[in-house]
């Protein structure tokens, strides 16, 4: 009996383990920066070369930081969720420019809408590098103190919306 | 038809003989298409040492050295400047980790969550060894007619 029951354990076992590889998302890699203090920047903003923003000027609320790019298709996916979450206020969204022209970015803005609060321009991608963004569209949770709480990789969907980002805002505004 | 073998045999040795040399030209060339910064060997040289240890994110199974996605471009450039700011290579591993994990290194740490990692293949040995040697054992137990092809074993009656 015995000399069946191994290898059919050893076979159940091995498709257990190739089953929950199937489901991992090898594009997803989990980032060191959470809980960690977001990386320092100031870049000029998108719309206008001489202001400036940095991370000082964020400390003290709760804010989304999103990656994207004129180029990206996916990031055309997301926008019009993210449209419609500035609309209803929970917490500022500020856009990343990434690796983009300045007339690209606000031609895109103006076809699609501009949900974001101010959008930083990262045209060498070097903000982008500090925050490991490899994926663009990806999006950031920032707290009240300036720690990364959140990241997504890829388009935001209405689901991770409404289950993981606007709970975590909420909670983190209210503490 | 000797002749026509002879001929194929000869453009398909010249193929060969392009495409090695292609082969080798070709990380030279990678290393001139992002814009160059410091052009200065000595710094090329280590960068592309460096390059070579860290995963392209974009395209997972390439490295920085390898891969012609635009962040690893970017991140060789960035490698680049650390090197002619000074930084030692520890310093810049340390760099890419902290931003992208320990995914980033094609030779990742040794520490709790990577144990089964460097240990699974060892360990997956010695659960093959320790078999074999049981069924040795088991077989040296046996008597000399288990082994007769003649008689039919208990899987055959079945």
């Amino acid at each position: 009996m015995n000399r069946f029951l191994l290898p059919l354990g050893a076979f159940l076992l091995l498709a257990l383990f190739l089953a929950l590889g199937l489901r991992l998302n090898p594009r997803e890699v989990p980032s060191p920066l959470i809980d960690k203090p977001a990386p320092a920047f100031q870049a000029s903003t998108l719309a206008r070369p001489e202001a400036t923003i940095k991370r000082e000027d964020l400390l003290g609320k709760v804010w989304v930081l999103n990656v994207w790019a004129s180029w990206c298709a996916a990031c055309r996916d997301e926008h019009a969720l993210l449209v419609d979450f500035s609309r209803r206020g929970v917490a500022p969204i500020y856009g990343l420019n990434y690796k983009d022209k300045r007339e690209d970015g606000l031609g895109w803005l103006g076809r699609f809408g501009n949900p974001y609060t101010d959008t930083l321009f990262d045209p060498e991608g070097r903000i982008g590098i500090d925050y490991g963004v490899y994926g663009v569209p990806e999006t950031f949770v920032i707290d009240k103190a300036g720690l990364i709480r959140y990241k997504h990789i890829g388009p935001v969907t209405p689901e991770v919306l409404r289950d993981k980002i606007e709970p975590l805002l909420r909670k983190l505004t209210n503490a | 038809m000797l002749e026509r073998i002879l001929h194929s045999l000869l453009a398909a040795l010249l193929c060969l003989t392009l495409a090695s040399a292609q082969a080798t030209e070709a990380p030279v060339a990678a290393t001139t298409e992002a814009p160059v910064v410091a052009a200065n060997p000595e710094i090329e040289a280590r960068m592309m040492v460096l390059a070579a240890e860290l995963r392209c994110l974009v395209c997972q199974n390439q490295t920085i050295a390898d891969s012609h996605a635009g962040l690893a471009e970017d991140l060789r450039q960035q490698i680049r400047e650390m090197l002619a700011k000074g930084m030692s290579e520890r310093q810049i591993l340390d760099y890419m980790t902290e931003r992208y994990g320990d995914f980033v290194l094609y030779r990742p740490p040794f520490k709790a969550s990577t144990l089964l990692l460097w240990v699974g293949p060892g360990l997956l040995l010695l659960l093959a060894l320790g078999t074999l040697w049981r069924v040795l054992r088991r077989r040296q137990a046996m008597a000399p007619e288990a082994f007769d092809p003649d008689t039919p074993d208990e899987d055959a009656a079945r």
